[in-house]
């Protein structure tokens, strides 16, 4: 190898940026293609048809052939749209996806036999100490593609679209940051590799020790990426394509890739967050940091995120769509309560010292709390007469504002 | 032992701190995506056919002639729904802070942090009511949105 290339490796900033081609063209060249081809069999073999298999051997080239036609395609800009929101909202809506991706610990450190010892690299496009926080706010940039998409459109079955999609996405990310603070509490740092090294150090998942805060993590996941059974934006019975309504050629497909490539994105921080990463147990272990144990890693990570996708996936085709008064009551009056409870609880533990404990006595501990918290949570619902999602006739009408 | 500890804490805190590309990184990541974005789009609009027509460039309602414009008024609960957002998620951004120093309180490897703060009186239970006296607050609003019927939709 020539020797160039050597220093480069070894430097964070070069080798960021090779980390950069590499997600990048993994995320958006590769994974978000074969994610639609794999929801296009995975629906049909779930509806018993065929699915797409003309192009390439089981359809493999489908979405090449899908790329290059949305490429050829006439790029509409109706007449009546606000041209310049109409072109930023895709834009924003691929823009944030890119950033999205930057942050995730791939797979730890590499230590290359060229590189003084001790020193290492980190497989990250970029290795924030507020790299948590930046994810968060990616994420959160997000809802103004949808916004501005709608708005710009000036088309009714985008406007409605839009608007509900803004509703459930700002009302999904409340339970998220709550479920997000206390997997935070959990290190006490903000630094993705940090999270992931620890979990892998104990040997203990996140999702162990938390699963309440994992499910909420979960639920609101599948609704900020606007993902079935939170699918109300795009629902094509009543509102044709949603917020993408007039969006057409390249435009769309942004749209589309954008949502698989969240999907990736947001599979991913769950893992990481609550899935240990790239730690297995009786695989590498973070002061592994050579090349090999960095692939396996690597491919353990892929592994895990794969399987979160499939199942976004097999969610997709099992649950039918939620109502909208249901989706909306579900965020705020199940979801929303059950994130406060989640962090009063982790916050009355680690007042107790949860962090001077023992792996053992905090995995015990923590369980103890989140059953508790289940407990509670099923003595309110068995007392109310209707569950969270069903109509809720039995409500007296809202007090009326007393005349002064 | 201790001396062990942080002998080792200082070599994993020194080894990150040379390599760290930090926000020049940022610069570049956000060039990247504003690049990407910008080529995608301009390749679709030079590269496909441009065939317009008034019937083509109307705006979609199934098929029919549109009906008015769609700026005209909007259910409420939409702006009440963004505006009780605003309201929590700026007050889970304050809880994020905490979220951090919090647990440090009682990690061994800030043990020199925690006994700082302790000494300026800012103990656990300084964290603790802290917090309860914030959540409380953040209760009530809750609370009287519920009873509001914010939350009803139906």
């Amino acid at each position: 190898m020539p020797e160039f290339l050597k220093t480069m490796l070894a430097d964070q900033f070069w080798f960021s940026i090779v980390m950069l081609a590499v997600s990048l063209g993994v995320v958006l060249g590769v994974l978000a293609p074969a994610c639609i081809l794999a929801e296009r069999k995975i629906s049909a073999w779930m509806q018993d048809r065929y699915g797409p298999n003309r192009v390439g051997p089981w359809g493999v080239l489908q979405p090449v052939a899908d790329g290059v036609k949305f490429i050829l395609k006439e790029d509409i800009i109706p007449a009546n749209v606000d041209k310049v929101l109409f072109v930023i909202a895709p834009s924003i809506a691929l823009f944030i996806c890119v950033l999205g991706v930057a942050v995730i610990p791939w797979a730890g450190e590499i230590h290359f036999p060229w590189m003084p010892a001790g020193q290492t690299v980190k497989t990250q496009v970029l290795p924030l100490d507020i790299g948590f926080l930046f994810m968060l706010a990616a994420a959160s940039v997000g809802v103004y593609a949808v916004v501005l998409a709608g708005y710009a459109s000036n088309n009714k079955y985008a406007f409605y679209g839009s608007m509900r999609a803004t509703a459930q996405m700002l009302s999904y990310e409340v339970p998220l940051g709550l479920g997000l603070l206390v997997a935070l509490m959990i290190h006490g740092s903000l630094r993705l590799e940090v999270m992931v090294d620890e979990q892998a150090a104990s040997g203990l998942w996140n999702v162990f020790l938390h699963p309440i805060a994992f499910l909420l993590v979960l639920i609101s996941g599948f609704a900020e990426t606007n993902r079935a059974p939170f699918d109300l934006a795009e629902a094509e019975q009543e509102l044709v394509g949603g917020f993408h309504t007039e969006y057409s050629a390249m435009k769309f497909a942004v749209f589309f890739l954008a949502e698989y490539a969240n999907m990736v994105t947001s599979s991913a921080l769950a893992v990481a967050l609550f899935f240990g990463g790239w730690h297995i147990w009786g695989g590498p272990g973070p002061e592994d940091t050579g090349l090999i144990a960095a692939l396996v890693k690597f491919a353990i990570f892929w592994g895990k995120v794969l399987g979160f996708i499939a199942f976004y996936m097999f969610i997709r085709w099992t649950l039918p769509r939620y109502r909208f008064d249901q989706l909306m009551r579900m965020a705020w009056k199940a979801m929303v309560p059950a994130g406060m409870a989640a962090v009063a609880m982790m916050g009355i533990l680690v007042a107790l010292g949860w962090h001077g404990w023992s792996p053992t006595m905090r995995l015990v501990t923590a369980f103890g709390g989140n059953a508790l918290l289940v407990g509670i949570g099923l003595l309110v619902a068995g007392r109310s007469k209707a569950p969270i999602t069903g109509r809720q006739d039995y409500l007296p009408p809202v007090r009326a504002q007393r005349a002064t | 032992m201790n001396q062990m500890h942080m002998i080792s804490l200082a070599q994993s805190t020194a080894a990150p701190a040379a390599q760290e590309p930090g926000y020049a990184m940022l610069v570049v990541l956000l060039a990247v995506a504003l690049g990407v974005t910008i080529a995608v789009q301009l390749l679709t609009h030079l590269i496909g056919p441009q065939r317009r027509g008034p019937v083509k460039d109307a705006t979609y309602e199934s098929g029919v002639d549109p009906i008015g414009d769609t700026r005209r008024r909007f259910n409420v609960r939409f702006y009440v729904v963004a505006m009780l957002f605003l309201l929590f998620d700026v007050e889970i951004v304050f809880f994020y802070p905490w979220g951090v120093l919090f647990p440090r309180m009682h990690m061994p490897e800030y043990h020199s942090w925690a006994s700082q703060m302790r000494d300026m009186g800012f103990g656990v239970s300084f964290f603790v009511i802290e917090m309860l006296i914030f959540m409380a607050i953040l209760t009530i609003g809750y609370v009287y949105a519920w009873r509001k019927g914010v939350f009803r939709w139906d």
